[in-house]
């Protein structure tokens, strides 16, 4: 291996990060076509894969939802359980914190200390909200004996809801981390990347919660 | 030191001579192509090699020697499909052979077309081919499955005989509901009349096969599946279990006796003079995990037994014992 | 304390695992001393381990899948000696033994041989391809990577620790249920695969990326290779496909940890749904497995041949058709569930459908070599090989796809045959090829043409040898999976089954000798310019092995074929164009972010199995928080002078000037 490879993982703590894109320009043997995109395109484009990927995963969940809602083995079905009102509250919460979200994301681009830190913690209360009652929901169903392990409808009902609730936990404690890293280093380019890439994560998590309340709760409750 | 067939390090980009006369879409020629084509012929000798071992299956025949309607209209199928894709597949393999060769870099007399890499015409027929093909096949999945689904009852003169078809770990139990025993490992059945099979499962997913006589199906526990085959004659086929399910899986096969009619009478008679009673009780013993049952027999069978396990008011088997001491459990799992 | 994990789980009582464990112990021990006392453990480090470049972590990918290929062949060798012996008889073998090794044998072979091995290559070569110099998250690539080394881990240490699934290599339910399997095997299956599982997707999240947002300036996609149009679908397959299996495999994991009832079967559970989703999975899993040999072949033939790939559109067309509609097909797997007519011959004819845009690409590949220069290296006889081989097992898969074909055949030796059949013709096949043929640009010298010849006879002979009796003995009635047996006439052809896996070993015996030999002849057998087989894409521009930067400057691609082109402009002037203008050039900084993060998984994955809580929490929380020290980095490029650059460059480019001279000496 060459010297150069040896060099390889040298700190160079000086150096700004920049964008591919001007570095490369520099000796084109001709026209200028477009080569490498830009790093918040990049970006951006790999997380929306990922956010594909994490929507497939759903589908299965939705569909073994869809196979085993009527299995209720002798138990409690959707329509005994579930209490729409607490399912209207949690949406509200859900979708006014995708309004927060975007007004953090407009002051993450605006460095705009008041608009970021205030609308983030705002989409972390209504969030935190959110949980809160989707937590009461089940330990109340627990307790009254229709907990994941009843039935294969319950099973698939707290593993579908339970998956998003999962994901918007992480969302979570990815917000406070994204907080932590303004707070810490500004608002660097890689930062606002990441920080694309959260709201990008939290409005789809609200898109997951329609479909959701939407298959689960609306059509459970209308059997 | 390397050896002698080493191809030639390349230089960068060594034009060949043909680099001089290559044109771009020039239809390919042949007179030297085709002669090699037709001394390669040879080569889809291949084809019929290996069809051979397929003939030798003739020694211990069981998909190729239905002895059964189902069996038989199947290995047709089986026969008719592979002979319409050899008649692609021998020419294509022969073909790679031939072109693989006549248009080796040693070899002087092949035209080199460096820059053809299109031709419409041959796109066409490259599509064509393989869709017709499966247009055929298609027609014969279509109508094979149709005729040959296992729930369609067989076309006789006399109803068919009512089996109910439990696998448990590691046995298969017959329930003959309408002369009310029942049998372990072994089923016995009249011959020239169809069977209609309930199968279902005390435990795990299982497959009921009986090569001879043709299709197979899933039991599942909770579920019922049904199946019809027929044995033409008399005679004593295997039956096994085709979907693995545990350590005692290779000992889940049973003998099938198609017996004329009157014997069939007979053996019911018999049977129902000796041997247990097969109830719920009966069958949670049988539902314990065991290996390499002997056939044996019930007197008496209760007839509503099947329905209660398809239901699950007779809870599903058991599964391994998990003391140590129980040679089919391994010492690694939980106490 | 230590949750389920005794000194029992170790197996003392066993022989078989125990030596294997001594053994494989001995030498892991033995290497890891060797390298310690050479002094190469920084260098290891700081060059591979924590390396983010694609190019070393395809050589790790690869690295991984070909000793997992050891082990998953040393279980193929049991078994099939297993079979031979076991004419009623119990072998040597007991099935307890027998059934976690033929299901390791399936879990390693594709999730650990088949898919890092196509992965990795995938990784080195399309970048170079394309004409750029990463992919387009090089850290994500080394957490992809490690993690997957993870799932390897864990797979392995069943052996010493506990016990695999005896399940096969896609655990069914009921049998996979706590109440059939109570022991750690399963979970040893889960969380290796979930772990692994989250690797995969992450490498597949890198290359649809890199393929369709990271090109050299004026490489439209159809200027493309064809290995990155097949990378692309690949890469999308596993998108849709991997999400599938984890969330399958998490509600087996939910029934087994915490009692729910997806596939159980009391409760209302459905076992049918996990065949459904499972093989919603495996199905595009076995295309995630072949469409990449597919790019490989076309690369290798097209080269060999002298000639252009035939019919560059079609090829892409076909590809992107076989990725669609091999969602469409997944119930194939299961005909005699008893779906019913209707249901069944819609699923047959779709499976036969995607027989279409295969037999499009044989033909193409036909009409690659006619009129071409065919030249016998060892990667074009892989090609060969494979187009014969596959062709007979895709026919035999299209049998299967006939419903009733398959109600007397399913599970059988029959169906084995097939897909070991397009398996190791398709795959295995293409991996070797694709190995020989990228091997000195990843290393800076050739393989050994003579003992890769030998290999493949070996390999291909022993192919035939061990699988068409399988052909026979299913059509025999003989499933699969059977520990015994007592059908006298099923004997013979086994016995000939377990010699064809004889010659096949002898054949990896010389691959791993051709590696041996081929270093320490390396001299020899160097490749100069880095273009030792007359190339026609990318990759063959940089030297070989290609510096961190992959180009010095980026090329500009004026057609298909973009180095064929360059190349024949060169050769018309009969020298090199101007040096260009080097500039400095940023690259990724390396990062342990990805070993880290797989050290905790592995940790977390383990204790897990053994339910040892207190270290999946703190397992958790250590790979959380290396995220969170990765995210607070405050560089994550360092800068490459472009004097450096430039003395690169010089190099190549003077070996290259040299080599066209020779050739303007000597036509």
């Amino acid at each position: 291996m060459t010297a150069l490879d040896a060099a390889a993982g040298r700190n160079d703590p000086d150096r700004l990060i920049h964008e591919q894109v001007s570095s490369h320009r520099q000796h084109t043997l001709g026209h200028a076509e477009r080569g490498l995109a830009s790093k918040r395109v990049v970006t951006a484009f790999g997380f929306w894969i990922f956010l594909v990927s994490d929507i497939i995963m759903f589908s299965a969940f939705f569909a073994t939802y869809a196979v085993l809602v009527g299995n209720t083995a002798g138990g409690p079905s959707g329509r005994e359980l579930f209490n729409l009102p607490n399912v209207a509250l949690e949406t509200a919460f859900l979708l006014v914190s995708s309004f927060t979200c975007g007004v953090a994301s407009i002051g993450a681009r605006a460095h705009s200390g008041s608009w970021f830190y205030g609308a983030m913690a705002a989409t972390f209360i209504l969030g935190a909200g959110f949980l809160s009652i989707e937590l009461r929901e089940f330990a109340s169903m627990v307790a009254r004996g229709a907990g994941p392990t009843r039935s294969a409808f319950l099973s698939a009902f707290f593993t579908l809801v339970g998956c998003h609730g999962l994901h918007i936990t992480a969302g979570l404690l990815w917000l406070l981390t994204m907080m932590a890293q303004v707070f810490a280093k500004g608002y660097r380019p890689d930062i606002l990347r990441r920080m694309l890439c959260f709201s990008l994560f939290w409005h789809a998590l609200d898109i997951i919660w329609v479909a959701i309340f939407t298959v689960v709760y609306l059509m459970g409750v209308a059997q | 030191m390397t050896t002698p067939d080493q191809p030639q390090q390349s230089r960068l980009g060594a034009p060949s001579r043909a680099d001089l006369h290559g044109k771009s879409d020039e239809p390919p020629d042949g007179t030297g192509f085709l002669r090699c084509l037709r001394s390669e012929t040879a080569r889809a000798a291949r084809g019929a090699v290996l069809m051979a071992p397929i003939v030798l299956t003739g020694c211990q025949p069981a998909v190729l020697d239905p002895q059964g309607p189902v069996g038989l209209a199947q290995k047709m199928i089986l026969i008719d499909s592979l002979a319409i894709m050899l008649a692609i597949v021998i020419p294509t393999i022969a073909a790679t052979f031939a072109v693989a060769w006549w248009f080796r870099a040693s070899n002087e007399r092949a035209r080199y077309l460096p820059d053809w890499a299109y031709s419409g015409r041959i796109e066409l027929i490259t599509w064509s081919i393989p869709l017709l093909t499966i247009m055929l096949l298609g027609g014969v999945a279509w109508i094979g499955s149709h005729d040959l689904d296992p729930a369609k009852p067989l076309p006789s003169n006399t109803p068919p005989l009512e089996v109910q078809v439990v696998s448990l770990d590691w046995k298969w139990l017959f329930i003959y509901p309408g002369q009310r025993v029942a049998s372990v490992n072994q089923l016995v059945v009249p011959a020239g009349m169809p069977i209609h099979f309930s199968l279902t499962s005390a435990s795990v997913m299982n497959v009921f096969f009986v090569p001879q006589l043709g299709s197979m199906i899933y039991t599942m526990n909770g579920m019922r599946t049904q199946l019809y085959l027929q044995a033409d004659a008399p005679g004593t086929f295997r039956g096994l279990s085709a979907h693995f399910s545990g350590d005692g899986f290779p000992d889940m096969h049973f003998d099938v006796l198609a017996l004329p009619a009157e014997r069939f009478a007979a053996w019911i008679e018999a049977t129902h003079n000796t041997g247990p009673t097969l109830d719920s009780g009966s069958y949670a013993d049988l539902a314990m995990q065991s290996i390499n049952t002997h056939p044996f027999t019930f007197r008496a069978a209760d007839p509503e037994l099947f329905q209660q396990i398809v239901t699950q008011k007779l809870p599903p088997g058991p599964g391994p014992r998990t003391e140590r001491s129980h040679q089919s459990v391994s010492p690694r799992t939980e106490d | 304390m230590w949750g389920k994990l005794s000194w029992d789980a170790i197996p003392f009582d066993q022989p078989i695992p125990l030596v294997a464990s001594g053994v494989v112990g001995g030498v892991i021990m033995g290497v890891l001393a060797f390298v310690t006392l050479k002094g190469w453990m920084p260098y290891l480090w700081r060059e591979w381990i924590t390396s983010v470049d694609h190019k070393r972590i395809g050589v790790m990918y690869v690295l991984l899948a070909m000793v997992m290929l050891l082990r998953g062949f040393i279980d193929a060798i049991m078994m099939r000696s297993q079979q031979a012996l076991a004419f009623q008889s119990p072998g040597y073998l007991p099935p307890e033994h027998y059934d976690q090794i033929f299901s390791a044998h399936g879990t390693l072979m594709i999730f650990f041989v088949a898919m890092p091995f196509v992965i990795g290559l995938m990784n080195f070569v399309v970048p170079l391809q394309l004409g750029v110099r990463d992919v387009a998250f090089p850290t994500l690539n080394s957490v992809g990577f490690w993690l997957t080394a993870t799932g390897a881990l864990l797979v392995n240490v069943s052996l010493v620790v506990g016990e695999f699934a005896r399940t096969g290599w896609l655990p069914y339910p009921p049998l996979s249920e706590l109440i059939y399997s109570p022991g750690v095997g399963v979970d040893y299956y889960l969380w290796s695969i979930e772990i692994s599982g989250v690797g995969t997707l992450v490498a597949a999240i890198n290359l649809v990326t890199t393929v369709l947002k990271l090109h050299a300036p004026g490489m439209t996609y159809t200027r493309m290779p064809m290995f990155c149009w097949t990378t692309l679908a690949t890469s999308l397959l596993i998108v849709a496909a991997f999400p599938i299996l984890t969330a399958t495999l998490a509600m087996l994991v939910l029934d087994r940890y915490l009692g729910f009832h997806f596939f159980t079967n009391d409760g209302g559970g459905n076992q049918m749904m996990f065949v459904n989703l499972i093989w919603a999975f495996g199905h595009p899993e076995v295309y995630i497995l072949v469409l990449p040999a597919f790019g490989i072949f076309s690369e290798v033939v097209s080269t060999f041949s002298g000639k252009p790939l035939f019919g560059y559109r079609s090829m892409v067309a076909a590809t992107m058709a076989i990725c669609i509609l091999s969602y469409t097909v997944w119930l194939h797997h299961f005909f005699t569930m008893g779906a019913g007519a209707d249901v069944n011959a819609i699923f047959g004819i779709a499976s036969m459908i995607i027989a279409v845009p295969t037999g499009v690409k044989v033909f193409n590949w036909l009409f690659t070599m006619y009129g071409g220069r065919v030249v016998y290296s060892t990667p074009i006889l892989w090609s060969i090989g494979f187009m014969v081989t596959f062709v007979i097992g895709g026919m035999t898969g299209v049998l299967l796809a006939v419903p009733p074909a398959d109600f007397v055949l399913h599970e059988s030796l029959f169906q084995v045959a097939h897909f070991h059949n397009v398996i190791i013709g398709g795959v295995i096949f293409g991996v070797f090829a694709g190995y020989t043929y990228w091997f000195p640009k990843a290393f800076g010298f050739r393989l050994h043409e003579g003992l890769g010849k030998a290999a493949f006879w070996c390999w291909i002979t022993g192919f035939y040898v061990a699988f068409m009796p399988l052909y026979v003995v299913g059509l025999m009635g003989m499933t699969r999976r059977m520990q015994h047996y007592d059908v006298a006439a099923w004997h013979p052809w086994l016995l000939i089954a377990a010699g064809g896996a004889a010659i096949i070993l002898i054949g990896i015996g010389l691959q791993i000798a051709q590696l041996a030999v081929s270093i320490r002849r390396r001299e020899q057998l160097r490749d100069e310019t880095g273009d030792p087989w007359n190339g026609r894409s990318l990759e063959w521009a940089t030297p070989s092995p290609p510096p961190a930067f992959n180009f010095a400057v980026p090329p500009n691609v004026q057609a298909a074929e973009a180095y064929w082109g360059m190349k024949q402009h060169v050769l018309k002037q009969a020298r090199l164009d101007e040096e260009p203008a080097y500039a400095d050039i940023e690259m990724p900084r390396n990062s342990p972010t990805g070993f880290v993060c797989a050290f905790f998984a592995s940790f977390m994955g383990f204790a897990l199995i053994w339910h040892i809580w207190w270290m999946v929490g703190l397992a958790a929380l250590g790979a959380y928080a290396t995220f969170v020290v990765f995210a607070w980095r405050d560089t994550d490029e360092y800068s490459i002078p472009a004097e450096t650059v430039a003395r690169i460059d010089r190099a190549n480019r003077s070996a290259r000037n040299a080599a066209i001279a020779s050739h303007e000496a000597a036509p």
